[in-house]
């Protein structure tokens, strides 16, 4: 679930309250956008991606994260590479070249059923 | 009006907001099938809004999952074979004639995308490989080619019910503005189409959570007729601590038990085993230790979406084990939805049309789930079917009347009153459908006994809670619950009528397949569900 709009590299575009697809955050006016409905969100990573300043971060877990938990500390996730991690992967974001480009999905049924059935025999 | 409803309405007149607008063809959802519809209908010149209940370019579970497709040349024998693996594995619920269009259409809009600039990954020989779509690149695309098109688009916009005329036509739909205080808005159109999703009863499967059945609540309030209810047992695997439902790379788990020991399941066929035993309480552990190493880089790159989770939670699925649990896909992934009864994706409700998920995907997958591939697949054709039907169906009637009924006001989720304020907490129904459909053991292992007693349940959660509901805080949210209470009464009144297990439909007290029940189960009604077999399959296709 998401966790946390930082403070630090949110530029109030409220492109995260535009995109969310269970309506998680409000607008604020004059303010950053805040969390305001976190039981409806999905985790689906969909804020994260389209976010342009990498400043969310949706935790992997499906409830709240406890008080104090590292998912909910911006420094640690900041150094630890979590923040915009996922716009890496899919090539969003300036001088990045699309993570399609290297989509084997295409590949894999082949690849796999091969492989499982050498182990198998 | 704030500078994002300005963009995405395009070029409609916005001093006086989006509360009334007038359109040939009225798209409801903006996943890939209403994105789909909506440029199919534009592209013969129709008047086209798309609204959706969340934003056109994440709402679904294409965006934040991604498909494979269904995607087989025109060579040689090739698609006839596929046709005829597709009628085995579906236990032969399928249609001959559907599978071989969907096949060829899917090829041919495939194209469209490589025209519109999808960026797709090439072969060691330098052809394009267009099988597979990564969510958010693809849906980025369509909501760009939507609003190229000259659609008006409406985002965080909710419908609530279909308009009818005095024909019995449907002519529009009413919604809300859900960020902008629920103001209402109502859309007249020459005929509409529904691309509303299928239902996953919010139990967080990846992206599903926007599909709440809303759709087919809408219809069957017109007298719709489903069909395939009874396939709607699809769960996804998904770490214990989340809801990551993506399943090709558990081809490569081995499961273990509480004390590490591993069980007997690997790979796809391990999920009965794994479904028993998360069903008596047990925990289940996984570890993608099939997986090639050579292979593992371009599994990340290929899924990152599916990796993104463990990473965050430190978790390197090659080497460590971790829980897993089964997380309900209901009729998202599952098949039912309702019949569509004509080429065009017609309904059984005139000037109403069904694409995606909303609409029964048995013609194309049977009794089996439609996956991502053919689900995928289906979206994509049944949308561009479903859009140029309606754009022409509207072209011949020409503009609708002005005296339109709502159905039904006052019940179904807008409360007991007019005023929406009756006294039951929608959040609180929508825990209790939950309680019935999401345990394994109640609707993955599905018996008599258990069917009926959670059909009792229901029934009264139908009769006295949704009249009930509280509208007034959480309009969406009430319409939400009805609609689950709604879908879940027709999933197991459906699987009531199909007394034995057929791929995934399964029934603990009558295990084998009955050849006398091979074909389809129309379902339908909201306050007296009723069901009732459809006309057999064709003879020749049951004979090959």
């Amino acid at each position: 679930m998401i966790e946390l709009v930082s403070p630090s590299r949110c530029i109030d575009c409220n492109k995260c309250v535009e995109v969310c697809p269970t309506n998680v955050f409000d607008e604020v006016p004059g303010g950053h956008p805040v969390i305001a409905r976190q039981q409806d969100c999905q985790t689906c990573f969909m804020c994260e991606a389209h976010c342009p300043v990498d400043a969310l971060f949706v935790a992997p877990l499906a409830e709240p994260a406890p008080e104090g938990s590292a998912y909910r500390d911006e420094d640690a996730l900041a150094a630890a590479g979590r923040l915009g991690e996922y716009r890496e992967w899919i090539g969003w974001g300036k001088g990045r070249r699309p993570g399609s480009l290297r989509d084997r999905n295409g590949e894999l049924t082949e690849l796999a059923s091969a492989h499982l059935t050498q182990r198998f025999q | 009006m704030s500078r994002r409803h300005a963009t995405a309405l395009g070029g409609v007149g916005t001093g006086g907001g989006s509360d009334a607008l007038d359109a040939d063809v009225l798209v409801l959802g903006g996943g890939p099938a209403g994105t789909w519809a909506a440029l199919a209908a534009a592209t013969t010149g129709a008047r086209v809004v798309l609204a959706d209940k969340g934003f056109v370019g994440t709402s679904g579970a294409a965006a934040a999952g991604g498909n494979n497709l269904w995607y087989v040349p025109d060579e040689g024998d090739r698609r006839e074979r596929a046709v005829r693996a597709r009628e085995e594995r579906g236990a032969h619920l399928t249609d001959r004639t559907w599978l071989r269009r969907l096949v060829a259409e899917t090829w041919d809009r495939v194209g469209d995308l490589e025209a519109w600039g999808y960026p797709y990954p090439t072969d060691a020989a330098g052809r394009l490989r267009r099988s597979s779509l990564q969510g958010p690149e693809y849906m980025r695309l369509m909501r760009r080619q939507v609003l190229r098109a000259g659609v008006t688009v409406l985002d965080q916009s909710p419908a609530q019910r279909l308009v009818q005329d005095a024909d019995g036509v449907v002519v529009g739909a009413t919604g809300v503005h859900r960020q902008r205080g629920n103001a209402p808005w109502t859309v007249r159109a020459g005929a509409v189409v529904l691309a509303t999703g299928g239902c996953a009863f919010l139990s967080g499967a990846l992206g599903c959570n926007p599909d709440t059945g809303d759709g087919h609540l809408m219809a069957a309030e017109l007298g719709a007729e489903l069909s395939g209810m009874e396939f709607s047992s699809v769960y996804g695997m998904a770490p214990a601590f989340g809801a990551q439902t993506k399943g090709r790379m558990y081809q490569f788990a081995t499961y273990y038990d509480g004390d590490r020991n591993p069980v007997d399941a690997a790979g796809f066929s391990g999920r009965e085993v794994v479904a028993r035993t998360l069903a008596a309480g047990s925990p289940v552990y996984a570890r993608l230790d099939l997986a090639p190493p050579a292979l593992r880089e371009a599994l990340r790159w290929s899924q990152p979406n599916f990796f993104l989770p463990y990473d965050k939670a430190g978790i390197d699925v090659f080497t460590d084990l971790f829980e897993v649990r089964l997380v309900l896909e209901g009729t998202v992934r599952g098949t039912g939805g309702l019949a569509v009864v004509g080429d065009g994706c017609e309904t059984t409700v005139p000037g109403l049309y069904a694409a995606g998920d909303v609409a029964s995907r048995e013609l194309v997958t049977g009794a089996v789930s439609g996956g991502g591939s053919h689900n995928g697949a289906w979206a994509i054709s049944s949308g561009t079917w479903a859009g140029t039907a309606a754009a022409s169906f509207a072209r011949r009637r020409g503009p609708a009347p002005r005296a339109t009924t709502v159905p039904d006001e006052g019940r179904a989720g807008t409360g007991g009153s007019s005023s929406g304020r009756g006294t039951t907490v929608p959040r609180e129904v929508i825990r209790d459908v939950q309680a019935e459909v999401i345990p394994l053991e109640r609707n993955l292992f599905r018996t008599e006994h258990g069917l009926r007693g959670s059909l009792a349940r229901l029934d009264v959660l139908w009769a006295d809670a949704v009249p009930d509901l509280d509208a007034s805080a959480e309009p969406v949210k009430a319409r939400e619950a009805a609609a689950m209470v709604a879908h879940a009464r027709w999933m197991y009144r459906a699987a009531l009528a199909r007394p034995e297990s057929r791929v995934i439909h399964r029934r603990d007290d009558h295990p084998d397949l009955d050849e006398r029940l091979t074909h389809r189960i129309r379902v339908g009604g909201l306050d007296e569900v009723w069901t009732r077999p459809e006309v057999p399959v064709r003879e020749e296709e049951r004979a090959s």
